[in-house]
C-alpha cells in the first residue's frame, strides 16, 4: 500500500477526522454515556474502573486521571464528548478548558476572549 | 401552499441554557447577547410562523460515532429534550411537523440528498436554545422538523454541499400544499474553538463579513473547505454551515429585520440575524 498523503494541518486546531474517531473511539463511546446521571455517578465513584469497563488503554486512562486535555485530544477524545466528561462529570466550564490548554489562569483567558471583541 | 416567512440564524452557545433557567437576562454578561431579542419577539408577535424547519447539528445525543450521518431530517410526531452530559436543563418536547417532514424528506432523497430518516428524535441544545430564544415561555407556538448537519466527525459536507441542501429545502417547503408560514432557523456559530493550543480563537472580521454576505452574496462562504473554515473560524466555528443551510431555502438576496453581534458568550463570537424574504 501506498503512504497517505500528508493531512493538511492547523497550528493548534486539532481535528477530530477518521484517524481520531478510530483512535478514539472507547473514549469517546465512554464519555457518550455521560448523558445519563446514572453512569456519571458509577464513573466518579471509581474512574479507572469505569474506564477499564469501557477498554480504554493506558494512555487515555492516564489522560483522564491527570486531567490533561490536551493529551485527552492526543489519544482520540472528540470535543463534544470530553465536553460531557469536563462539564457534566467534573464541572469545569469552557474557560476553564481553555484555560487548561493554552498554559494561562481562567481570568487570562476570559480577557483574552473580551479583547477579541475589541 | 406553504411559504417561508424568515430565517433566524442565532448562536446555541450551551451555557446560554444555564443563563435562561437562573434568569439571567438583564446580568450585565449575558444582557448584550439577549437584548438581540426583544425586536425578534415583536416580529414573532406580528409575523406568527406556524412552522420551524431548524438547521442545527447534534454534539452526541441523539448520534455517538457508532452512527454518524452526514445530513439527516427528524419526521417524530415528538422531539424530545433530554439530559446531553453537559448540565443544560431540559425543556418540554417539541411537537413535530410529521407531514411536512416527510414531505421535506422524500423530496430532499428524490433531490439526490441522501437523508437519514429519524422516526424517534432526541434533540440537544443546539435544537431547543434557539427555540427557547424565541419563544421563552417555553409553550412552543408551533410544530417542528429538524435537519441535522454533521459537525462532529470530518470531513464536514461541503459549505456548497450545505447551501444546496438549502436550496432543495426550500424547494420542497414551496411544494408543500397546505397553507403555512415556515420560520427556518440555522443554529450556530459563530467563530469560536474548544479544543486545542488555540483554544479561545475568535475571528470578529470574518464573521462581520459573512453575517453581511447573509443578506444579498449569500453564495460568499460557499467557497472554503471544511479546514477552511477551521482556519479561519476555530473548530467549531464550522457551525455557521447551518446558517448557509438555512440561508440556501430562499432565493436571492433578503432584508435584515434585525441583527446583534457581541464577544463573547462563553468562547463564542455570538450572532443573531433575523432576515425576511424581499
Amino acid at each position: 500500500m501506498n503512504a497517505r498523503p500528508q493531512k493538511r494541518t492547523i497550528p493548534g486546531a486539532p481535528i477530530f477526522d477518521s484517524d481520531a474517531a478510530r483512535r478514539g473511539y472507547a473514549l469517546n463511546k465512554m464519555c457518550y454515556t455521560f448523558n445519563s446521571k446514572a453512569n456519571r455517578d458509577e464513573f466518579v465513584s471509581d474512574e479507572v474502573a469505569y474506564c477499564k469497563k469501557f477498554g480504554l488503554d493506558e494512555a487515555q486512562i492516564k489522560a483522564i486521571t491527570t486531567r490533561d486535555v490536551l493529551a485527552l485530544i492526543r489519544v482520540g477524545g472528540g470535543v463534544y464528548f470530553l465536553g460531557k466528561l469536563a462539564g457534566g462529570v467534573l464541572g469545569l466550564d469552557m474557560q476553564d478548558i481553555g484555560a487548561l490548554q493554552t498554559g494561562v489562569t481562567k481570568e487570562e483567558f476570559k480577557a483574552k476572549l473580551v479583547a477579541a471583541g475589541h | 401552499m406553504a411559504k417561508i416567512v424568515g430565517i433566524l440564524n442565532t448562536s446555541h452557545v450551551p451555557a446560554l441554557g444555564k443563563a435562561i433557567h437562573l434568569n439571567l437576562q438583564q446580568d450585565p454578561y449575558w444582557k448584550p447577547f439577549f437584548d438581540g431579542f426583544p425586536p425578534i419577539h415583536e416580529w414573532l408577535d406580528r409575523v406568527k410562523p406556524d412552522i420551524v424547519v431548524s438547521c442545527y447539528n447534534d454534539h452526541g445525543l441523539n448520534f455517538f460515532l457508532d452512527k454518524q450521518p452526514t445530513f439527516a431530517i427528524g419526521t417524530a410526531p415528538e422531539l424530545v429534550s433530554a439530559d446531553e452530559g453537559w448540565g443544560i436543563p431540559t425543556m418540554p418536547s417539541f411537537p413535530g411537523q410529521e407531514d411536512l417532514a416527510w414531505h421535506i424528506r422524500d423530496s430532499l432523497i428524490r433531490d439526490d440528498f441522501d437523508m437519514l430518516t429519524c422516526q424517534e428524535m432526541l434533540v440537544d441544545h443546539a435544537f431547543t436554545l434557539p427555540m427557547a430564544l424565541l419563544w421563552p415561555d417555553q409553550k412552543w407556538p408551533v410544530k417542528s422538523v429538524p435537519v441535522c448537519v454533521n459537525t462532529v466527525l470530518f470531513p464536514l459536507p461541503s459549505a456548497r454541499r450545505c447551501f444546496k441542501l438549502g436550496e432543495a429545502i426550500g424547494r420542497a417547503i414551496a411544494s408543500f400544499p397546505e397553507d403555512a408560514k415556515v420560520l427556518v432557523i440555522g443554529s450556530g456559530g459563530l467563530s469560536h474553538q474548544l479544543e486545542g493550543e488555540r483554544a479561545g480563537f475568535i475571528n470578529k472580521e470574518f464573521d462581520l463579513k459573512f453575517m453581511d454576505s447573509m443578506v444579498s452574496d449569500p453564495e460568499w462562504a460557499t467557497q472554503f473547505s471544511d479546514l477552511d473554515l477551521v482556519e479561519q473560524t476555530g473548530n467549531e466555528g464550522v457551525e455557521l454551515l447551518n446558517w448557509l443551510v438555512a440561508r440556501g431555502t430562499v432565493p436571492g438576496p433578503m432584508k435584515v429585520v434585525h441583527s446583534n453581534f457581541h464577544i463573547p458568550i462563553s468562547n463564542t463570537a455570538a450572532a443573531t440575524m433575523l432576515l425576511e424574504p424581499v
